[in-house]
């Protein structure tokens, strides 16, 4: 940062650490943002961002470290006196109550203006103010569960201006937009630098890093490992700083055996949890042998499509055709037994049952099997065996078998599931972002598992955010856009804009078999 | 320089040992005991004098021992099933309904039936499980189907319960020969319960609930409906996942419970009263108390032999109380919130770690 | 009795009986909204009566009475507040507790009150001019104890409160998504601490109308389930204020009913209608998907805690 020390500070952080029971969230971490930059916080998911961005928007207490604002410490005792700093934050899952609308939102703990009644034709003046300057344009009287996600983003921002935050930080802002709303997004920011603001932008994506920041401090296991000029540094580097080695982009892949056709869906209907439509005639075959990539961004029909296939939602229309059943017609234990193996969205709150062990665990869709349970008792000798074994093979690292599943890391819960799902050498795996969380290690070890057993000639549906991830184990990628297969290619011949304007809905390809 | 205030800060515990959670409990129960006799003291009344009589009527005699058992019964046996309730994740607040409603059915049987004598009895117990499981499966399939808050349904049972009985004392069971009082005719000698001998302790209904905990702890330990429970219990979710239906768990959950609940009517209308009486006198809130019975168990069956004894104690010390210091039965309920309430903070010390954060300095 | 009169006697008595629950039920709405459910509305109200009824007693004032009432079950229901607040607790058990803690606390010391008249009972009051309206003036205007207006307005300024300020967007954030609340700087323990608390005094002044003015005296358990129907009615109201003046007059309407057709069914089964119909509302309501949008509040009985979303 040699040469921008001639430059005002706006935040400056110095040795903060914080613990958490078990791990050092923050470990000394030293952070300099200067006034009117955007600052990129790069890392990958646990190294630490989001907690060192909370202790700066007082969500949490630093054990230790001190921070400056403008060059003078100050102490930030919750998010109220952060937002009296003028910090704002967006975070990564917004913080609007669904069920008030726009404007009650925006002037939701604010106490301006005299005594305790509403007097909306103020606020809507001001936020017409910040809309016409920068270019965010919402409905005022709209309640929040109406807006789209992109919208509901942007009465975050405006939240923040409302209260004129001159300091704001944005916690993984693109993860649940289109490239389209990136984009609008990204010109936001670049105006509100320009107005002078001064913007820390959380992420794990390199191209947003090298797109939009001025400068970028790499996070590593809770420590600050460097900081660059972004027009110095390249992805390369800041990729070797992040994960701390020379990445290897590319699993071994061969070349596949295609099977025979396992799965046939056909018009495929669903709805999501608020009763609107989530899955509107989805069509699409999966082979033996194959692995099919859905990319997508998240929010369009992804989670219910997994749901549907597993028998855990209920479809409305359509069939999806698996040997001779059609599996929207079975509940999730029958599709189970047929061979189906499903590792969920989110694995700990639905996979597993944290407070049980281990080895209860590995037995949680077994136990009704002849193996495992005799004369309505459940034989413990032989789950305990089968803990042994999977331990053993998918090198989960627990005390002993007895250990309540939430006591391990996330990695070993995802190896606990995968163990579980796929001991049967099931015929079909439903995947849902398998690696999401999961550090470099534990990803590469998933990605090898999942493609092992399409060399088996399992049929997978992996279900990813993680663009990457989709090209690099998937043959085939089906792109899905509200609830409709915008198109299906394969995996070495996909263009990647392509791929970016089926996911935003403006384009359509044909199906590739 | 600033000193800044210390910050308490609060940590989850990641999994507490079994004989934290006793210390732990046990603390929370003799803090309870002294708030308790704080209250005595501002009353008027010395507390080592109070617990002094509860202890001796509760254990110094033969007659004080076998009250303290009887206490414990109802206790024991509603306490044993709400367990297995609360283990499925269930809030059973109905038992208080559900004892009713079984000892409603077991009166019928034992005035109205006919039955044979040697039939009588378990004719009794088997109507009244099935009158106290109905009582709860209700509100076990409104929940599992339309997602309707347990807690309400169930309360709300209870007191259409306490006025089937006022309507049945007061109208049509009402005893020819009970000179106008609301009560039924005295039960026929044949469905009167075996007791111990020369003691007011209703065997049969002893010897289901300790049974009842020795069977339960087997099967929610090692069978694979326990494993069932258990899942339904810890998460929900995962459940689904697994392909266990949450409304066949529940309502078996509820079965187990309602009709242990209905058990203990059958020992305080055939062991105790020998007749259908007040509500008020027949339950005496042992539904409510069996809440805290089985919450201070930590749901496990077993447990709950220990704490519904401790209960039993403090009920006859009621009693005892009541004639010693002529302070009213009221104070029972005095003990269980007292108790109650410390019994939940204690939780939040087995859940969370606390810590003082060090005061921070600022120039 | 002419069809008028008996118009305007049940009319009148549904008012007189529908107040306590209009006023304890206020109180738990405003607590559910913040997100804490409190099962404690039996003890509080309980405890309202008997102090209300003590201090009534003791000064002469019925007034005094009520005010005591309602400071003694706010300070009381904090016992609760902190259980679940501060401590997050279980709210079920939590308010068990405060139930079984009040009903023992007034049955143990109220024994020296049991049987007592009461001198200086809160009169009925008429309202001039109002009350010469046909049919209505004497239905509602003639007669009633000035508690019961006190309810009605306590209703409509609730209402307002908490739809039409800022006071009550803070609380209805703060049920509905605590973690948002607290980022932009609402103090969630507060709100939460302070709406428990409106429902302790609100509960203790309807014990105190029990006691000092529905039927001057005390008995132990006077509330009578009372607490129950009130837990029943807030979610019958869908947490609105206004409705819930509605719901508790409609639930006081089918108790004086049950009077009027003893000669068709047995006054102890019509006692058991409001606490069946509670359940079979809650049926009727669980039916509808707009459930959510109607107002139950998303982080009901969830305790908070910074930092854990």
């Amino acid at each position: 940062m040699a040469s921008k020390e001639s430059v005002p500070l706006a935040v400056q952080l110095s040795g903060i650490v914080k613990r958490f029971p078990g791990v050092v969230a923050n470990d000394g971490v030293s952070l300099i943002v200067a006034r009117g930059e955007i600052h990129c916080l790069l890392g990958e998911n646990g190294a630490g961002k989001t907690t060192l961005m909370r202790i700066l928007y007082g969500l949490y207490q630093p054990d230790d470290g001190e921070i400056f604002l403008h060059g003078k410490p100050i102490r930030i005792p919750s998010p109220r006196a952060a937002l009296d700093h003028r910090i704002g934050m967006v975070h990564q899952h917004f913080h609007l109550v669904p069920t008030l609308s726009v404007e009650e939102n925006i002037v939701l703990g604010l106490s301006e203006g005299t005594g305790p009644f509403l007097r909306f034709k103020k606020t809507r003046q001001k936020l017409r103010r910040l809309a016409d300057e920068y270019g965010l344009d919402v409905d005022p009287t709209a309640k929040i569960w109406q807006l789209t996600v992109g919208q509901q983003q942007r009465v975050e921002i405006l939240k923040a201006l409302y209260r004129d935050a001159d300091i704001l930080i944005m916690d993984e802002p693109t993860s649940v937009l289109t490239p389209q709303e990136v984009d609008a997004l990204f010109g936001t920011l670049r105006t509100l630098v320009e107005a002078g603001l001064t913007i820390i932008f959380i992420t794990h994506k390199l191209d947003e890093v090298m797109e939009i920041s001025n400068r970028v401090t790499v996070l590593r296991k809770g420590k600050a490992v460097a900081t660059v000029n972004t027009d110095e540094s390249s992805k390369a580097e800041l990729a070797r700083l992040m994960v701390g080695r020379e990445v290897v982009f590319r699993v071994e892949k061969k070349p596949p055996q295609l099977g025979e056709k396992i799965l046939h869906v056909e018009d495929l209907h669903a709805l999501n949890d608020r009763g609107l439509p989530a899955l509107r005639g989805m069509s699409f075959d999966l082979s033996g042998g194959e692995i099919l990539g859905v990319a997508g961004v998240s929010g369009n029909g992804q989670h219910e499509l997994s749901e549907v296939l597993t028998g855990l939602r209920k479809a409305t229309k359509g069939k999806a055709i698996l040997g001779a059943h059609d599996l929207t017609q079975c509940s999730a234990r029958t599709i189970a037994d047929l061979g189906v193996a499903h590792v969920p969205t989110e694995r700990i709150r639905v996979g597993t049952v944290p407070s049980m062990s281990v080895r209860e665990n590995l037995i949680l869709k077994s136990y009704r099997s002849r193996e495992f349970c005799k004369w309505s008792i459940l034989d413990e000798r032989a789950a305990h065996e089968n803990a042994c074994r999977a331990i053993k093979e998918y090198e989960i690292s627990a005390p002993h078998d007895g250990t309540p599943v939430g006591n391990l890391s996330g990695g070993n819960i995802q190896r606990l599931v995968l163990a579980r799902e796929l001991s049967g050498s099931p015929k079909f795996v439903v995947a849902a972002h398998p690696t999401y969380g999961l550090d470099v290690g534990a990803t590469e070890q998933v990605r090898v598992v999942l493609l092992a057993q399409r060399d088996r000639g399992a049929g997978i549906l992996l279900i990813s955010e993680d663009l990457d991830e989709v090209f690099q184990i998937s043959d085939r990628v089906l792109v899905i856009y509200e609830g409709q297969v915008m198109g299906i290619v394969r995996a070495e011949e996909a263009n990647l804009e392509e791929i970016g304007l089926m996911m935003a809905g403006s384009y359509r390809q044909a199906v590739a078999e | 320089m600033i000193k800044t205030p210390a910050w308490i800060q609060i940590e989850r515990r990641p999994s507490p040992s079994g004989w934290t959670v006793f210390a732990i409990s046990v603390v929370a129960i003799l803090l309870a005991l002294i708030v308790a006799g704080l209250f005595f003291q501002f009353y008027g009344v010395s507390a080592l004098r109070a617990y002094g009589d509860i202890i001796k009527g509760a254990f110094g005699s033969r007659l004080g021992l076998t009250e303290t058992v009887r206490r414990m019964i109802p206790l024991l046996v509603i306490g044993v099933g709400l367990t297995v309730a609360f283990r499925a994740l269930f809030w059973n607040i109905g038992a208080e309904g559900q004892l009713l409603m079984g000892a409603v059915v077991a009166s019928g049987i034992a005035l109205f039936s006919g039955l044979p004598d040697p039939l009588l009895i378990p004719a009794m117990f088997l109507g009244a499980f099935a009158a106290g499981a109905l009582w709860g499966i209700g509100p076990a399939i409104l929940k599992a189907k339309l997602g309707i808050n347990d807690v309400i349904t169930t309360l709300m049972l209870n007191y259409v319960a306490i006025y089937v009985v006022h309507w049945l004392i007061l109208g049509p069971w009402k005893g020819p020969t009970m000179r106008g009082f609301p009560y039924t005719d005295k039960f026929p000698t044949a469905a009167f319960l075996p007791m111990l001998g020369g003691t007011r302790i209703h065997l049969p209904t002893l010897a289901i609930g300790l049974a009842g905990a020795l069977v339960l702890y087997f099967v929610v330990k090692k069978t694979r409906v326990g494993f069932e429970i258990r899942v339904v219990g810890e998460n929900p979710d995962a459940a689904k996942y697994a392909g266990i239906s949450q409304t066949k768990i529940t309502v078996l959950a509820m079965v187990i419970s309602g009709g242990l609940a209905g058990v203990a009517g059958v020992g305080e209308v055939a062991g105790v009263h020998h007749m259908l009486l007040n509500p008020s006198s027949i339950a005496l809130s042992y539904g409510y108390t069996a809440i805290i019975v089985a919450w201070l168990a930590r749901r496990n069956p077993l447990a709950v032999i220990l704490t519904s004894f401790l209960f039993g104690v403090i009920m006859r010390g009621g009693d005892v109380i009541k004639i010693s210091l002529g302070l009213p039965f009221q104070l029972v309920n005095v003990f269980n919130g007292l108790i109650l309430f410390f019994l939940i903070g204690s939780e939040v010390l087995i859940r969370y770690r606390i810590r003082f954060g060090t005061v921070k300095e600022t120039s | 009795m002419s069809w008028e009169s008996w118009l305007i006697s049940t009319i009148s008595r549904t008012l007189a009986y529908g107040t306590p629950l209009l006023l304890a039920t206020l109180g738990e709405i405003y607590a559910e909204r913040s997100g804490v459910l409190n099962l404690g509305v039996e003890g509080m109200m309980i405890v309202g009566a008997l102090t209300g009824f003590a201090v009534a007693g003791k000064t002469g004032n019925p007034w005094l009475g009520v005010l005591a009432a309602g400071v003694v079950s706010g300070v009381f229901s904090l016992i609760h507040a902190f259980a679940s607040v501060t401590l997050r607790a279980n709210q079920v058990v939590s308010g068990l507790a405060l139930t079984m803690l009040g009903l023992g606390l007034s049955g143990v010391i109220g024994r020296a009150y049991e049987g007592r008249p009461l001198m200086n009972t809160l009169d009925e009051i008429s309202i001039p001019l109002l009350e010469k309206i046909p049919v209505l003036g004497p239905a509602i205007f003639q007669d009633q104890s000035p508690l019961v207006y006190v309810g009605i307005i306590m209703a409509i300024l609730l209402w307002f409160v908490l739809f039409k300020t800022r006071i009550g967007i803070s609380i209805r954030a703060v049920g509905e998504d605590p973690a948002t609340a607290d980022s932009l700087g609402i103090n969630v323990s507060r709100v939460r601490y302070l709406c428990v608390m409106v429902g302790g005094v609100l509960a203790g002044i309807a014990g105190a109308y029990l006691s000092v003015a529905y039927r001057p005296s005390w008995t132990d358990g006077m509330t009578a389930g009372m607490g129950w129907i009130v837990i029943a009615l807030t979610i019958f109201a869908f947490w609105n204020p206004i409705s819930g003046m509605f719901g508790a007059y409609f639930f006081a309407a089918l108790f004086v009913l049950s009077f009027r057709l003893q000669a068709w069914l047995s006054p102890e089964l019509l006692k058991a209608m409001p606490y069946l119909l509670a359940i079979v509302v809650l049926i009727v309501v669980s039916r509808g998907t707009l459930q959510k949008r109607m107002g139950a509040p998303s982080a009901l009985s969830l305790p908070y805690t910074r930092g854990e979303d």
